[in-house]
């Protein structure tokens, strides 16, 4: 975005002051998670820098919060990361096999009240999650489900599948339906066509779609505060009780962990996305 | 010769249209059987769950079904003045029956949300009730307590006799049915809901404004800058979008305390006194910064996929027709964006009028939102119908919102990263 050579003066002063915003609002944006690194390793129980910090002290650093996230006594984030990880799985893959299955259906040209259908079924993403939690803790408490693994990963699925089928839905208007007419007319069955021909070209945004789902239900919290019980407990929830009653450098450690694992995810997710960009020739 | 034209067959000899319709409403139903799974299942999990919400909202057969007989007798009462003995037989015998079955704690709950004193004195009624002679139950039931002697009890108690009711819709609203029927509000210091409705459309309305205007000179740089750059400054939009809510939250905590890098650095540049280090935490100015923080991906994203697409030279034509770069860029680039940010706005504002953990944790008491009044009558009060009648109204304004949002940018037009 160079200037051109003729830019007046007050245009050029007006540019750098709109580049000033930007890098401001970057800043804004993204300063807040790069506090948390250094104050992860701080050796002292405080969350502010130390004096001994700000001098680069190597005395002031330890992993001091990290052994204890890991060996501390009484330590409830074992048990959390082995729930969310099984939550978040099995959330996954259901969200993943109803959302494409469905969004086939909402992609086909033959599909009645498609407006409306598309409509209901992104409503879990729209719908305020303190609504949705009322609702799904009714519903599981009814069914028994309640502070269970079960009914959890069901109410994952519901704010799972929005996800998928916006994804999905996306990678098939760009999708050519030739081919699969063309592997009908070579005499295969439309399980074989899906497996063989539709499920590779749509893989992408299947995967991202199951990203999204997958992250969803890991950083999920509101729901989970209605329906676990304590053996279902989350690395959100641990979190959630952590930052009410006491904000130990403890928690800071989890959350350099969790930034560490949501930029792979975003790594995965935007690798995804240009490669099914380039599938489907759209280039930008 | 005749003009008419002739029906065309398939091989199979039915008419080309009748057999054209027949495989369409099969492709119908075969897209539909897709979709059904899902459709069904969220029906079934979700859907019906939200609808059941208003059943409990306005169901009220709880207090009818634990005094059938009381009720019964008040149908002849007209409210005027003290009910006749028969009701306060029949009050003490259907209370006689609760005591027995160990149930009258939930009448006394449901009581109180009438009005307040109801627990007491019906505490005070169980324990004195066992003394009781047969016969005149009036003159016993009212030297428990005076205020059984009191009419406006009793109408109370009178009051719940129908099925269903809207109180709960009143209350979210600091209104209320008073003796005669009409609504009237309840006495000034006590509107906290209103004043928490207010709040959060205050809110959610400041935090969209200033996603705006922060998200628009960000989403022209990404659109604009040559892909290499923006690649990367793409990263800083999308690492927050992706991090998990808490973390960002608890980012937050840490620095807008009173002794974090903020106020460090506002001593520090000499705008406050060591002293008087201001308190941005617990309070709106947390909520403020945290949501607008956290909800800013969501303004720049669909901002950016629309500016994306305006090309660079309308720009160079509205320079060289003799617009100065001002004029250029209101009259010509401006417009062109209008859809994506009606777009970034409207799912901003609804994402932040249902906010609930961000304002939970930073928001202390002056920034919490109807979402947190909604999961305190949920988890503490467990008035579960007052907070589905919250949580209905809540969400009248969310799909009122998402209607519009649907008709002008559509649902399918929604994009991801």
């Amino acid at each position: 975005m160079a200037l051109p050579k003729y830019t007046e003066t007050r245009y050029r002063i007006w540019h750098y002051f709109y580049l000033f915003i930007c890098t401001c609002v970057f800043f804004f944006l993204i300063a807040p998670l790069f506090v948390i690194f250094p104050l992860s390793f701080n050796a002292e129980e405080f969350l502010v820098f130390s004096d001994g910090m700000k001098r680069l002290d190597p005395d002031a650093f330890s992993l001091r919060w990290y052994k204890d996230m890991i060996y501390g006594t009484k330590n409830p984030w074992g048990l959390a990361t082995k729930n969310s990880f099984i939550i978040a799985t099995f959330a996954t893959i259901g969200s993943v096999i109803l959302g494409t299955v469905a969004a086939l259906g909402l992609s086909s040209r033959h599909m009645p009240y498609k407006g409306i259908i598309m409509a209901t079924l992104i409503s879990p993403m729209i719908v305020p999650l303190i609504i949705s939690g009322v609702a799904i803790f009714f519903f599981m408490a009814k069914a028994g489900l309640a502070a269970t693994h079960t009914g959890i990963i069901l109410a994952h699925i519901v704010l799972g599948t929005p996800f998928v089928v916006i994804t999905v839905t996306a990678t098939l208007s760009g999708f050519d339906h030739s081919v699969t007419r063309a592997a009908s007319s070579l005499g295969s069955d439309p399980v074989n066509t899906f497996m063989k021909i539709t499920l590779p070209l749509i893989l992408p945004g299947v995967i991202s779609g199951g990203l999204f789902a997958f992250v969803t239900s890991f950083d999920e919290v509101v729901v989970v505060l209605f329906l676990a019980g304590l053996d279902n407990t989350t690395i959100p929830i641990q979190m959630w009780t952590g930052l009410r009653e006491q904000l130990s450098p403890t928690i800071l450690a989890v959350a350099t962990c969790l930034i560490v694992l949501s930029t792979l995810i975003l790594v995965t997710a935007e690798l995804l996305r240009r490669r099914s960009e380039r599938i489907r020739g759209i280039s930008r | 010769m005749s003009s008419e034209t002739k029906q065309i067959l398939t091989t199979d000899g039915i008419p080309l249209e009748v057999s054209l319709k027949k495989a369409e409403k099969k492709n119908k139903i075969k897209a539909f059987l897709l979709v059904a799974p899902l459709l069904l299942f969220l029906i079934i999990t979700y859907i019906f769950p939200i609808g059941e919400m208003l059943f409990r909202s306005v169901d009220d057969r709880m207090v009818t079904n634990m005094l059938p007989k009381t009720f019964q007798a008040m149908e002849k009462w007209d409210g005027k003045e003290l009910p006749p003995e028969e009701v306060f037989e029949a009050f003490y015998l259907d209370y006689k029956f609760l005591v027995e079955k160990k149930t009258f704690g939930k009448l006394a709950t449901q009581l109180n949300y009438e009005k307040n004193g109801f627990k007491s004195i019906l505490k005070k009624l169980q324990r004195k009730m066992k003394k009781f002679e047969q016969g005149n139950y009036k003159e016993q039931i009212m030297n428990v307590h005076k205020r059984w002697a009191n009419v406006e009890y009793w109408r109370a108690i009178k009051r719940r006799a129908p099925d269903i009711t809207y109180s709960k819709y009143l209350k979210a609203m600091d209104m209320y049915e008073n003796e005669d029927g009409k609504i009237s509000q309840v006495s000034e210091d006590r509107r906290v809901h209103r004043i928490l409705w207010l709040r959060t459309l205050e809110i959610a309305f400041f935090v969209t404004i200033l996603c705006f205007l922060m998200a628009y000179p960000i989403a022209h740089l990404l659109a604009t800058l040559p892909m290499k750059y923006s690649n990367l400054l793409m990263i800083c939009v999308l690492l927050p979008f992706w991090t998990s809510l808490l973390v960002r939250t608890a980012s937050w905590m840490i620095l807008l305390q009173q002794q974090g890098i903020v106020n460090d650095f506002f001593v520090w540049i000499g705008l406050v006194g060591e002293e008087n280090r201001p308190e941005m935490m617990y309070n709106k100015t947390g909520t403020y910064v945290a949501m607008t923080q956290i909800l800013l991906p969501f303004m720049v994203l669909p901002l950016y996929s629309v500016m994306k697409t305006i090309s660079p030279s309308l720009m160079r034509a509205g320079k060289s027709l003799g617009g100065t770069p001002f004029v250029a860029f209101w009259k010509v680039y401006f417009p062109l964006t209008i859809p994506g940010i009606g777009a970034g706005c409207l799912l901003v504002f609804i994402l932040a009028i249902g906010y609930y953990i961000t304002p939970a944790l930073v928001g202390g008491a002056s920034g919490t939102l109807i979402s947190n009044q909604i999961a305190f009558h949920m988890k503490s009060t467990l008035d579960w119908s007052f907070a589905s009648a919250m949580g209905l109204m809540l969400l009248t304004g969310v799909l009122v919102i998402y209607w519009i949002y649907n008709k002008l940018v559509g649902v399918d037009n929604i994009k991801l990263g």
